[in-house]
């Protein structure tokens, strides 16, 4: 089953599943309590005893990256699966309307989508209050509209094709044409763009707890930690480096995995 | 004599998933100066890899796996890719099908032939220019140093396919390669390009391999045929004698399976070919058709068979050449064809019909009586599929009704109501596009069964069933998705479809045009069936006219959104006739080459498109025979016999007919 897969896939699928078991694992993998204080080990340099060193609370790193991933984990799927509910059936549906209600739709989106995704979640979380619920649901509706795009591109040609045509002539009603005719067409492109948009939701969410917004301190948050810690960079990078590598590593992963798709579905 | 082009037991396979899949096998032909040869087959069959090899032009996965490619007795395997540079577009030249894509879009005409003349013979840039001028001439283009400054976009299919022409006899090459250059053209305007190469034959030196699944073309213009099959080829032979006395059983089941001017659905069932050819790679020790074939015996699949010489210039790679059936021997008496009704079934009544604020259709007036075939032919741009999707609702009319037997319809689609949309039915011409690649075939037909017909889950299941068996499919398509099955298959499964309530019109839109010719001839006859058995009324879109004659009942012809003659088939066919349509007819290329001659009647200029409608009968800008008033009135109707009715000025007795 693997033959014939293109390496970016295998490659980005093997990095996910690191993660995925590493953030499932962490309470047994974790050498230490990630929330335990030793004031006489504050800031310590990578070593046999702390392999990722320790921060300016003496707590292990390595221990915090590992728990780290699982916020992450609940975090980016549940954004990036309520953008992608959302995103395909307003795109799909602009794309069928056509005429005058597709420009609308395209327009507003388009409104929405001016203003930078980081400045929107952190006027809405704001007026909401930092919880995991309010960040998922902030990365998923400043998601949609991107994944609309992308959905009402592909929509369009589907829309136009005889089957379609055949469907309206046998009287279905627009919901069976969206979500039956059209949208298992465009499968292909929706997936590259839903792994896309997890590589930025783990993104995201890191960016909003280094603002301070997103999971509150002192859990081991990535972003929260690159916060934490970003006045050590100079005299210890690693309680930087590491949250900091575990987030690139995740988000690599997933562009990696969303190329192979891509890849593999043009070959 | 040197030939120009010699393929010596040429082998091309393409690599697919790190396995070798054979495309041409043991490939063996050669064209002697200014010879042209006609390369048949259906598609698959490996003809334009074996043409494209000759150019060095294959694909990065294919490979050459034995046998040697000469032209002029030059090996193209020893060439290295400056030598094989020069060779292209000097000695040897190529026209495709899609002149559309052959030219750039952001250059000039002038600047592209130009090009040609100063990159092949190292002309000047102002020497280029008069020499382009004089080639645009040589390919009969009017006003040629006027078309210089033109962009492509702004020229008909039939004016771009002739500077592509233009640009490959720059060079006067030794081997013109014409891949299908027809094949996406009018009718009309094919015909005007097959006499061009008729002519270009005289005054050029080149040899032509024409590539084409069209036996009337190579008729036409060829001395010799190659006919494909299944990566081989099966039998070569001056092209007369092969088409009169064929000696593979293959090419005289294909030919068979064209209509011809002799035959119709009263006197003759078209000839199929039972089965499907072998899929690519598949093993296979002995004939490839031998499956197929209808004097195969076990001997044929026990061993290779070679490409025996016959007689002087004849080879065919059949065990039993002399079993072959004459042309016509593959056909069979007709079936039962339904009686015509006197009600009408359809009734159009002048429809109206704007796209983008220009006029499409204009005052188009139709009926099809139950159990009638009404052929309704015309050139692309003439308005044929916005009739059909103006009657199927799919787009709104401006003026007119529409009558569903006595009952009228609302234009939009949302309005009408179940019955209407189960009576009233639609064939698409795309069998890629028309059925949902994500569904499978036996839910998508139980679906359209119990949409349209109204039934229950287990009673769509038994419909759906005797569907598949209505439109000769093995129940185990049933099981399959629009991908898994040929492009035939889906074809009757959209036929299925929109038979799935029993309807009482059904609008075919070139239901066969996207299809191979036996896989045509099939469908045709299954279109006879089928309506034998339930009575349906046809309104037959088409543009083949050889098809259309076999068919229809009555015919109406279009031409710019407006009817122009409308009447029974014998009429439309025999005459008196309408200009355009006589030009129509006169431009049909037949297998058998009866009849049909084009140049006596063929058409002024280009076809002027509806956003640009010449006032007074819209025809006359083209027409031979226009007189001063057809510029400013529009035409009465002529009815030179009952039912038979034509749009012109000309008096009954000044009407063209097919002997003058």
């Amino acid at each position: 089953m693997l033959r014939g897969q293109p390496a970016t896939l295998l490659l980005g699928l093997t990095m996910i599943g690191v993660w995925l078991v590493t953030a499932a694992l962490a309470p047994w993998l974790a050498p230490a309590d990630p929330a335990a204080i030793a004031l006489d080990a504050m800031e310590q340099r990578p070593s046999m005893e702390h392999l990722l060193g320790t921060d300016n609370y003496g707590r292990d790193m390595l221990s915090r990256v590992l728990h780290g991933g699982r916020h992450v984990l609940a975090i980016a799927p549940a954004a990036t699966l309520l953008g992608l509910l959302l995103g395909s059936v307003v795109g799909i549906a602009a794309a069928y309307a056509g005429g005058w209600m597709d420009e609308l739709i395209m327009r507003l989106l388009d409104a929405i989508m001016a203003f930078p995704v980081v400045v929107l979640a952190l006027l809405a979380l704001t007026a909401l209050g930092p919880s995991t619920l309010n960040v998922i649901l902030v990365i998923g509706l400043v998601f949609a509209p991107l994944i609309a795009r992308t959905a009402r591109a592909a929509a369009l040609v589907e829309a136009r094709r005889e089957y379609v045509q055949a469907a309206r002539l046998r009287g279905e009603s627009v919901g069976y044409i969206l979500l039956r005719e059209i949208l298992p067409n465009i499968r292909g492109p929706l997936a590259v763009e839903g792994t896309i948009r997890l590589g930025y939701a783990v993104f995201t969410s890191a960016t909003l707890g280094f603002l301070g917004l997103g999971i509150q301190p002192p859990a081991p948050d990535w972003g929260v930690m690159v916060s934490e810690n970003r006045s050590l960079l100079i005299h210890a990078p690693w309680t930087v480096l590491a949250p900091a590598a575990a987030i690139a590593f995740v988000v690599i992963a997933f562009s990696l995995v969303a190329d192979g798709l891509r890849e593999r579905d043009e070959a | 004599m040197t030939a120009v082009l010699r393929y010596e037991r040429v082998h091309i396979s393409y690599r697919h998933r790190g396995r070798g899949i054979p495309a041409v096998r043991d490939a063996s032909l050669s064209l002697a100066p200014g010879e042209a040869l006609g390369l048949v087959g259906e598609s698959g069959c490996g003809k334009t890899t074996l043409a494209l090899s000759a150019l060095g032009y294959l694909p990065a996965n294919a490979r050459l796996d034995g046998g040697r490619i000469l032209i002029a007795g030059e090996d193209l395997a020893t060439l290295n890719p400056e030598a094989l540079r020069r060779l292209r577009g000097r000695r040897v030249a190529a026209v495709y099908q899609h002149p559309e894509s052959a030219l750039n879009p952001s250059l000039t005409v002038g600047e592209q032939i130009a090009e040609c003349y100063r990159l092949h013979l190292g002309q000047g840039r102002a020497q280029a220019r008069v020499s382009a001028v004089g080639m645009l001439d040589q390919v009969q283009i009017p006003d040629p140093a006027g078309l210089l400054n033109r962009y492509p976009y702004q020229l008909s299919g039939g004016m771009q396919q002739r500077v592509v022409i233009a640009m490959a006899l720059v060079a006067d090459p030794a081997l013109l390669i014409l891949d299908e250059p027809t094949t996406s053209l009018d009718t009309t305007v094919q015909a005007e390009i097959l006499e061009l190469f008729a002519r270009l034959r005289r005054s050029f030196r080149s040899a032509m391999l024409f590539i084409t699944h069209d036996l009337g073309v190579v008729r036409q213009l060829c001395d010799r045929i190659a006919v494909m099959y299944a990566g081989e080829i099966v039998e070569s032979g001056p092209a007369a004698q092969v088409l009169a006395q064929p000696a593979h059983p293959y090419s005289a089941a294909l030919a068979d399976c064209i209509p011809d001017l002799t035959t119709d659905k009263r006197n003759a069932r078209l000839a199929t070919i039972p089965g499907s050819p072998p899929p690519p790679g598949a093993a296979q020790h002995g004939c490839h058709f031998a499956s197929r074939c209808p004097v195969a015996e076990a001997r044929c699949e026990a061993a290779p068979v070679p490409l025996t010489r016959l007689d002087a210039g004849r080879y065919s790679r059949c065990l039993f050449p002399q079993r072959t059936a004459a042309p016509g021997g593959n056909r069979r008496p007709p079936g039962p064809l339904p009686t015509v009704m006197d009600h009408c079934a359809l009734t159009v009544k002048d429809l109206c019909v704007d796209y983008g604020g220009t006029r499409i259709l204009r005052d188009v007036s139709l009926f099809v009586r139950g159990a009638e075939t009404l052929a309704l032919v015309g050139e692309s741009g003439s308005g044929k599929t916005t009739l059909a999707r103006a009657i199927t609702g799919l787009a709104a009319p401006a003026a007119g009704s529409i009558h569903l037997a006595r009952h009228r319809l609302p234009n939009r689609l949302a309005r009408r109501d179940r019955n209407t949309l189960r009576a009233l039915q639609l064939v698409f011409q795309s069998p890629d596009a028309t059925l949902n690649p994500s569904h499978r075939i036996d839910a998508l037909l139980a679906r359209a069964v119990r949409v349209l017909a109204g039934t229950g889950r287990s009673a769509a299941r038994t419909r759906t069933q005797e569907l598949l068996r209505d439109v000769m499919l093995d129940p185990e398509v049933a099981r399959r998705r629009p991908g898994q099955i040929s492009g035939g298959q889906r074809q009757r499964i959209a036929i299925a479809r929109a038979f799935a309530g029993r309807p009482e019109v059904v609008v075919l839109d070139e239901p066969t045009s996207a299809l191979d010719v036996s896989v045509q001839a099939a469908i045709t006859n299954l279109l006879l069936d089928l309506q034998a058995q339930s009575g349906s009324a046809y309104l037959f879109i088409s543009h083949d006219l050889a098809v259309v004659r076999y068919l229809a009942d009555r015919v109406a012809v279009l031409y710019l959104g407006e009817i122009v003659e409308e009447g029974p088939v014998t009429r439309v066919f025999g005459g008196p006739n309408h200009p355009y349509t006589r030009a129509l007819v006169a431009a049909l290329p037949t297998a058998t080459g009866a009849g049909a001659g084009a140049g006596t009647a063929t058409l002024h200029g280009s076809n002027p498109g509806p956003a640009a409608r010449p006032p007074g009968c819209a025809f006359h800008t083209r027409c031979r025979l226009a007189m001063e008033h057809c510029r400013t009135l529009r035409p009465p109707v002529r009815e030179p016999s009952a039912g038979h009715h034509i749009h012109c000025h000309l008096e009954i007795p000044s009407l063209p007919r097919a002997d003058g």
